[in-house]
């Protein structure tokens, strides 16, 4: 049985696993608050759990491990950002979060202030933001696909994205918070479960000594120690192409690029709708913080594995299959989905360097290999079975890449909850309808939303499928972190927020960094733009870095002062009701009074 | 009870002393810590940046500074969750439990 078949096979086996879970959840989804919160019943360890399934997605899992592989210790910033970004949300926001909200980010930022304005602000950020996420992650799995599946062709990759997005839909119109929460806690065992078995694998190949691990791994990339060190991927030295001497301001730029990027990956977790309301699906502020405990546990245990997946494949995989374009067997020549030679016309083997040779027929059968490293893990797999074309090869290639689709599954299940969730309660329910929704209105709203924004994220991802998935991961990282985090933070801690200093943080944060994110070098400027120098012909990349949040985060916190102070409204009761509830947990889970 | 004698409730809660001190507890240990850890984790950023000579420095083998440095990230991030996770259930848990339970009783009158 080939891999593509068992991986296949494997996969439908947890779909069918999850879709069971799935029914019963929503066999006992009653009340409104089922839907949106579970019931808030979920223990601290299972929403622990949970919050790790839907935290790491395929741009962690994959792309972590990928970019490790292709530029050595720079992929290892990400691990770090992620994690540390995990205790802004354990010290500052999960526990009175809990205690003063109630189904969505909106809740608390509404708390204390109008209701129409600030919930408006909030559920536009939060579908914003879940909406990137989402294309991010289904681009993902069409790329995935074709690399597992060996499948090339646009259209069956457009069809592989529809069908994630359809099973999403169904998880959350029927299983609601809790059938999502189980199928990311599953997602969080089988993802645990596969890295900790590669994890093994890989440093049972250097006999536990991670110096020989690193070692082999410089070498076999052929940039030896610098492979170790930071600076291949980002905060570059960047040469004066006439003089091929540093270029001192270039330079510059591109080490603040970096910075600009720590800053989103550890202010932007805290700021992501769909993380903040799993704190709902936990019944008190004691039990949220344990949570945060566990995630961190599991997430610090994954990405300290990371290391491990990413420098193993640097030095296990061979370079070309990693690096280029197509895929090739173990003499070089260029394979087909099949794992045979292509064969052309009187040609049996064509070497990579020679692709241009082949004719457009025999074109047709080559498979492509991602560029960006997002199959270094499956790749790796597939090695520590014992290679293609062996046994072992295709069922570790099948069981990882089985694990890998279950994580997209599970992280676009979250995301889909937490903006038809913002969309009913905050859009409909507070801004529409002014409060005056019923309950079961309110989840009929938010069960057909599910469905339009998951048909919306399909038509997306699928125009989308040429754009890089890190850049949509790095826009949602950039505007929940320019948006919502200073406004949920002064929401929570500052007596003198108001209606004005929320609008302006979502909206002067979320505008910051779409603008500059428009004009700089991701869309034009660059061949790797979104727009392609060569092919436009003009450009408007005025600011200078990939990465906004380094101007935009300070911007969003800037808008929210201002806004705050420029307005004369301060409403001094309800903000010792709030300050007294996020505290303490008094009237949990009971709405504000307005 | 009517939303103004709620109002009452919360206020005089607020301005109650164990109700500041438990705020001032709170606040006195995840502010600090939290300027900390942005401190410590933006000088790992800036050193990688910047400091690239010197974080190249191979320490044991193949293991240079600055993979030590990022393993000190997940090290200072599991001591800074247990710290919280004692601070809180020896200082903060069991005061906001009973300011709960009291607001809680005073409000269902």
């Amino acid at each position: 049985m080939s891999s593509s078949t068992l991986s296949t096979i494997l996969f439908a086996v947890f779909v069918a696993f999850t879709l069971v879970l799935v029914f019963r959840a929503g066999r006992s989804t009653k009340k409104s608050s089922d839907f949106y919160d579970g019931g808030g019943s979920f223990s601290g360890f299972q929403n622990g759990l949970a919050i790790a399934g839907d935290y790491m997605s395929a741009a962690s899992f994959l792309g972590i491990a990928g970019t490790i592989a292709l530029f050595g210790y720079d992929g290892f910033l990400y691990s770090i950002g992620f994690l540390v970004a995990w205790l802004v949300a354990l010290l500052l926001i999960a526990e009175p979060l809990r205690n003063s909200g109630r189904f969505t980010m909106g809740d608390v930022l509404a708390f204390r202030m109008k209701q129409r304005p600030v919930r408006g602000a909030a559920a536009t950020s939060t579908l914003v933001v879940s909406v990137f996420y989402l294309m991010a992650q289904m681009v993902g799995a069409g790329a995935l696909v074709s690399l597992l599946l060996g499948i090339s062709d646009p259209g069956a990759k457009s069809w592989i994205i529809g069908g994630v997005g359809i099973l999403m839909i169904v998880y959350v119109t029927v299983g609601g918070m809790k059938g999502t929460t189980y199928v990311q806690i599953v997602k969080a065992f089988l993802l645990m479960i596969g890295a900790i078995l590669m994890t093994f694998m890989v440093l049972w190949t250097f006999h536990f000594n991670i110096s020989d691990l690193l070692g082999a791994a410089a070498n076999n990339s052929g940039k030896h120690e610098a492979f170790l060190q930071p600076g291949l991927k980002f905060g570059k030295e960047m040469l004066d192409p006439a003089t091929g001497l540093v270029d001192a301001g270039k330079t510059l730029i591109s080490k603040l690029d970096l910075l600009s990027l720590g800053m989103a990956l550890v202010l932007g977790t805290a700021g992501l709708p769909h993380i903040l309301i799993r704190f709902y699906t936990v019944p008190t502020a004691k039990a949220a913080r344990k949570s945060v405990n566990w995630a961190i546990g599991n997430i610090g245990a994954f990405y300290l594995m990371t290391i491990a997946l990413g420098f193993g494949a640097a030095a296990l995989l061979s370079r070309t299959n990693l690096f280029r374009g197509y895929k090739v067997d173990v003499t070089g020549c260029l394979m087909d989905a099949k794992g045979a030679a292509i064969v052309d016309g009187s040609v049996n083997c064509t070497t990579l360097e020679n692709v241009a040779n082949l004719s457009a027929d025999a074109k047709k059968l080559l498979v492509p290999v991602d560029p960006s490293g997002n199959v270094a893990a499956p790749q790796l797999a597939e090695f520590l079975g014992g290679g293609a074309g062996t046994t072992g090869g295709a069922i570790m290639l099948a069981v990882i890449g089985a694990i890998a689709f279950a994580t997209i599954l599970a992280v676009v299940a979250g995301l889909t909850l937490a903006s038809s969730s913002s969309f009913a309660h905050d859009l409909y329910a507070n801004v529409i309808k002014r409060g005056k929704a019923s309950p079961e209105q309110e989840v009929r709203v938010a069960k057909i939303s599910a469905i339009v924004i998951g048909l919306i994220s399909i038509v997306l991802a699928i125009g989308a499928q040429g754009m890089n998935v890190a850049f949509l991961v790095a826009i949602a990282f950039a505007i929940a972190a320019s948006g919502n985090l200073p406004a949920v933070l002064y929401s929570l801690f500052w007596k003198k927020f108001n209606t004005r200093g929320a609008v302006w943080a979502i909206y002067g944060g979320l505008a910051a960094a779409l603008i500059l994110l428009v004009f700089s070098p991701n869309v034009t400027g660059a061949e790797t733009s979104l727009l392609k120098l060569s092919e436009v012909g003009y450009r408007f990349d005025f600011f200078p870095l990939s990465n906004p949040g380094i101007v935009s985060i300070p911007l969003g916190f800037f808008f929210g002062w201002l806004g705050t102070v420029t307005s004369n409204e301060r409403n001094v009761q309800k903000y010792a009701e709030l300050e007294v509830r996020s505290m303490t947990g008094a009237a949990i889970g009971k709405a504000a009074v307005h | 009870m009517g939303s103004s004698e709620q109002d009452r409730v919360w206020a005089e809660t607020q301005a109650s002393p164990e109700f500041q001190d438990l705020k001032r507890k709170f606040r006195g240990f995840a502010f600090p810590l939290t300027i900390a850890f942005l401190a410590w984790y933006f000088l790992y950023v800036i050193l990688t940046a910047f400091a690239r000579e010197w974080i190249a420095t191979p320490v044991i083998g193949n293991i240079n500074i600055a993979l030590v440095l990022g393993l000190l990230q997940f090290v200072s991030t599991f001591l800074i969750m247990w710290l919280y996770e004692r601070h809180s259930s020896k200082h903060l848990d069991a005061a906001s439990e009973k300011i709960r339970d009291q607001v809680d009783k005073e409000l269902a009158k």
